[in-house]
C-alpha cells in the first residue's frame, strides 16, 4: 500500500498527489513513470512522475480526471492509500546541454514536462517554455515553470489568459521570429504532439515527444503499448516513453488510444452513477 | 482366479457446453473413492521408473500407497518432501511426457493417473486445513534475494527457507505467481490455488514483496549492498513475440501475453465490476499451436466469441500443445486450421483488424526442432475474415531486468548464460534458473531448476567458492 500524504486540487478535474514511495523516489529520473492500481479490482494505468523528494521518500503525481480510474483517484484524499505503485518505469529523458531548448506542455502534460524543464535549465540550456490549456481555470504549474525557464509563454484555446491559440501557434511564432532552437520537447495530448511535430519537421528541429499509449504491465511483457517509430514496432513502456517525434506514427497512436472507448464510457458512467448514489 | 483389472479412472469435468460459458475450473478432481480406486492400479514397482520421469523426483509409489490406505494427508506430506507446489503441478505438469510416460502398466495399457492423484491429495490437504509447515532448519543468519515469483523462484525460495536462510522474493507485478497468475487461465489453474501455495511459503517465513521491479526499483548491486549473500533470477520468458508482418499493430490484435494478462491477472472477464477492459469480437483467430495458444483460444470462447479458430502452420501431429489441452479445445468447439500461416493483416477505416491474408503451407524435410518444416505454397493466398487476433507464437527473454547488469552474460537469443546444473551466472553471487535460462519450458522443469539452484546457492554461501 502506498499512502497519499497530501492532495491538492489544482483546477477543475486536475489533482496533485504526494505519495509515499521511497524506493521509487530514490531511483526516479525525469521522463519516467509509474504504473498504479487503486484497489483489488482496479486496472493498471501509467502516470508520469512530476516530482520527487528523495529525503522524504515521496513522489508527486498530477493527474487529470478523464476516465473511471482517474475520477476514482480524484475522489481519494490524504490518508488514503493506493494499493500498488510500481516504478520508476521507462527510459529517463536525455538531459544534456543542447543550447536552446523549447519545452512544451499541453494541459496536464505540463506536469511531465516540468521536471524536464528544470533538468534542462540545470544542465545549462537556455530554456523557453510554452504551456497551453483550454482556458484560464485549467492552468497549472505556471509559477514552477517560470522558475526554471528563461522565457515562459502561456496559451489558452479561448484566449482567457496569455496568448489565444495553441502551443504550436506560439512555437511557430518563435521559429518565424528567427529564434535558433536546438531541441523541442513536447508533451501533452497525442494530437498536440502531432501538430508540434508537423511544425518542426520542415525546419529540421529535433523534437522529442512522450507517448501516452495504453499499458498493462509497463515492463515490456504485454505489448499493449506498441507504437510505430521509424517504421519499426516499439514498446512505449520500455523503449520509451520518449521518442523522436518526427519518426512517430501518430495516426496509429491516436487510433490505438481509442481501442477501449466504449468500455471506458461504460466504466465511467457506472462509477459516476455509483458515486452519485453513495 | 485372475484379479479383475481396474481401468484408469476418468476425472469428472464440467460439460463442454456449460464450461465455455464460465471461467471456472474445467476438471473437477477425483472423489476419495475414485482416488483410492486409481491408487489401487499402482504396481508399487521396487524399481519405479516413474520417479526418474519426474524432474523433482517425487517418491511416487510411496504417496500412492498412502492414498490406497486412505491416508490422504500423509500422501500430501510425502509429496511435499520433494515438491512444494503439488496442487499446481498436479494440474499443469505434462505427466504424459514425464512420470506417466515411464509407468510400467502404461506399456500395455493406460498408465496410473499420477497427476490426478497428486492434485487430489494436495486439494484434500488444503480443504481439510492441515497444511502443516515443514521443519525449518536453524537460522543461518544469511539473506537470499529471489527475483521473480514464478515456479522457479517459488521453489528456490521454499528450499532455501527450509535450509534456514532468510529469503525475500521480489515480484514486479502486483500479485505473486508469475506465469501461474498472469498466463495460465483460471479454468485450468484457479488463482486461489496459487494464492494458497504462496500463503504456505509465507507461513514458512518467506518474505514476499510485490510491486518491486528489480533493475528499476532496486538494482542487483543494491541488493548485495543490503546484505543479501546471493541473488536468484527466475525472471521467466516474458517478452511477447510478434510476427513482423504488415498490419500487426491494428486494433484488435493482441499478443497472447496481453490477452491472457488482461483475462487472468486483471480479470477482464468480470468487467465492469473489475476495471480492466478487453475487446473480444465474434470471430477470433489465435495464431500458434502451443499450450499458450490453447489457453488463449479457450479463453476467447469464454469471453463470448461465436467462433474461435486456431491458425497453425504445421499439422495437428506437430502441435506442441499437450494432447489433453488440444482435446479440451476440440470438445469446446474450437476450429483448427492447419497448414496455414498469416502474411498480413487487413484493417477497416478505424484501424480495427477485419481480416488476414493466409497462405497455405506444406510440410518439407525436418528442421532443427525435428519437426517437418512448413513451406508456403505459392499462389495459395486467401483472405480469412476475423475481428480479433491473438498472436501466440512464443515468448522471449525480457531484457528489462538485466539492462543495468551487463556483467550477467546472455546467449545469442538473449537468455541468461548460466550453468544448467547450478544456475551460476557470470556475475559472482548471482544465480538464474527457469525459462530465463532454458527458454520456454514447463512449470515443473522451472521448479526442478529452482531446486538445483537452491542447492548450489547453499553450497556457495557455506563455502564462499564460486
Amino acid at each position: 500500500m502506498f499512502k497519499i500524504l497530501e492532495k491538492e486540487v489544482l483546477g477543475p478535474h486536475v489533482n496533485k498527489f504526494i505519495v509515499e514511495a521511497p524506493l521509487i523516489a530514490k531511483k526516479h529520473k525525469p521522463g519516467q513513470f509509474v504504473v498504479l492500481r487503486l484497489h483489488e479490482k482496479g486496472e493498471r494505468i501509467p502516470v508520469t512522475i512530476a516530482e520527487t523528494d528523495r529525503e522524504k521518500g515521496t513522489i508527486t503525481l498530477i493527474v487529470q480526471e478523464v476516465g473511471k480510474t482517474t475520477y476514482e483517484l480524484g475522489d481519494m484524499e490524504a490518508g488514503d492509500s493506493i494499493m500498488d505503485v510500481i516504478g520508476p518505469l521507462g527510459k529517463p529523458a536525455e538531459i544534456e546541454n543542447f543550447g536552446t531548448v523549447v519545452t512544451i506542455g499541453g494541459g496536464v502534460g505540463t506536469a511531465i514536462v516540468y521536471p524536464e524543464t528544470k533538468a534542462f535549465k540545470e544542465a545549462g540550456n537556455y530554456v523557453i517554455s510554452i504551456i497551453g490549456f483550454r482556458n484560464k481555470d485549467l492552468i497549472i504549474l505556471e509559477e514552477e515553470m517560470k522558475k526554471y525557464s528563461d522565457e515562459l509563454y502561456v496559451t489558452t484555446d479561448d484566449g482567457s489568459y496569455g496568448m489565444k491559440g495553441f502551443v504550436s501557434d506560439k512555437l511557430k511564432e518563435l521559429i518565424d521570429s528567427g529564434k535558433k532552437i536546438d531541441l523541442v520537447v513536447a508533451i501533452g495530448p497525442a494530437i498536440m504532439m502531432k501538430v508540434v511535430c508537423d511544425v518542426t519537421r520542415d525546419k529540421n528541429i529535433k523534437t522529442i515527444v512522450s507517448l501516452n499509449s495504453i499499458m498493462v504491465d509497463g515492463t515490456g511483457m504485454c505489448g499493449a503499448c506498441r507504437v510505430e517509430v521509424g517504421g519499426e514496432t516499439k514498446f512505449a513502456c520500455v523503449d520509451g516513453p520518449e521518442f523522436d517525434g518526427h519518426l512517430v506514427n501518430f495516426d496509429l497512436l491516436l487510433k490505438r488510444l481509442a481501442t477501449y472507448r466504449e468500455q471506458e464510457k461504460i466504466a465511467l458512467e457506472r462509477y459516476l452513477k455509483f458515486r452519485g448514489e453513495a | 482366479m485372475k484379479k479383475e483389472k481396474i481401468p484408469r479412472q476418468e476425472m469428472p469435468k464440467q460439460k463442454p457446453e456449460e464450461r465455455i460459458k464460465n471461467f471456472n475450473e474445467v476438471a473437477l478432481g477425483y472423489t476419495e473413492e475414485l482416488a483410492i480406486k486409481e491408487a489401487q492400479r499402482c504396481l508399487q514397482c521396487p524399481r519405479p521408473f516413474c520417479v526418474d520421469g519426474c524432474p523433482v523426483n517425487i517418491d511416487i509409489p510411496a504417496f500412492i500407497k498412502l492414498i490406497k490406505e486412505g491416508d490422504f494427508i500423509g500422501a500430501a506430506k510425502k509429496i511435499k518432501e520433494d515438491n512444494v507446489l503439488p496442487a499446481i503441478c498436479g494440474r499443469v505438469c505434462p505427466q504424459e511426457e514425464q512420470c506417466e510416460k515411464k509407468c510400467v502398466i502404461g506399456i500395455k495399457g493406460e498408465p496410473v493417473a499420477i497427476g490426478r492423484l497428486e492434485r487430489f491429495v494436495a486439494d484434500y490437504e488444503a480443504e481439510h486445513g492441515e497444511m502443516e509447515v515443514p521443519e525449518i532448519a536453524e537460522s543461518r543468519g544469511k539473506k537470499v534475494a529471489i527475483v521473480g515469483s514464478g515456479p522457479a523462484g517459488l521453489t528456490c525460495a521454499a528450499d532455501l527457507r527450509r535450509m534456514g536462510y532468510d529469503v525475500t522474493i521480489f515480484e514486479a507485478l502486483h500479485k505473486p505467481g508469475g506465469v501461474l497468475v498472469y498466463g495460465i487461465p483460471e479454468f485450468r489453474l484457479p488463482k486461489k490455488i496459487v494464492e494458497r501455495e504462496v500463503e504456505f511459503l509465507k507461513k514458512m517465513g518467506v518474505d514476499v514483496q510485490v510491486d518491486v521491479v528489480v533493475g528499476k526499483s532496486i538494482s542487483i548491486y543494491e541488493l548485495f549492498e543490503q546484505g543479501y549473500s546471493a541473488v536468484f533470477l527466475g525472471l521467466g520468458a516474458g517478452l511477447p513475440r510478434f510476427m513482423g508482418i504488415p498490419g500487426e499493430n491494428l486494433l484488435g490484435i493482441y499478443s497472447a501475453n496481453e490477452f491472457l494478462t488482461r483475462t487472468n491477472l486483471m480479470k477482464a472477464y468480470l468487467f465492469p465490476e473489475y476495471d480492466t477492459p478487453i475487446a473480444v469480437g465474434e470471430r477470433v483467430a489465435v495464431i500458434g499451436g502451443g499450450n499458450v495458444a490453447m489457453d488463449a483460444v479457450r479463453s476467447a470462447l469464454r469471453h463470448g466469441a461465436k467462433e474461435a479458430h486456431i491458425i497453425y502452420r504445421r499439422a495437428r501431429e506437430q502441435m506442441p500443445a499437450r494432447e489433453e489441452e488440444i482435446e479440451n479445445a476440440e470438445e469446446e468447439g474450437v476450429i483448427f486450421n492447419f497448414l496455414v500461416n498469416p502474411r498480413k493483416f487487413i484493417g477497416d477505416e478505424n484501424g480495427w483488424v477485419k481480416g488476414m491474408e493466409l497462405i497455405k503451407m506444406e510440410l518439407g524435410e525436418p528442421d532443427a526442432s525435428g519437426r517437418r518444416r512448413p513451406i508456403p505454397v505459392p499462389g495459395s493466398e486467401f483472405i480469412f475474415e476475423v475481428d480479433t487476433v491473438i498472436i501466440a507464437i512464443g515468448q522471449g527473454p525480457n531484457p528489462l531486468l538485466l539492462e543495468e547488469t551487463p556483467e550477467i552474460k546472455r546467449n545469442k537469443w538473449g537468455y541468461i548464460d548460466a550453468d544448467m546444473e547450478t544456475g551460476k551466472t557470470s556475475m559472482k553471487g548471482v544465480f538464474a534458473g527457469g525459462d530465463i535460462v532454458t527458454g520456454e519450458a514447463t512449470v515443473i522443469e522451472a521448479m526442478g531448476f529452482g531446486r538445483r539452484a537452491a542447492k548450489a546457492i547453499d553450497e556457495y554461501i557455506r563455502t564462499g567458492e564460486w
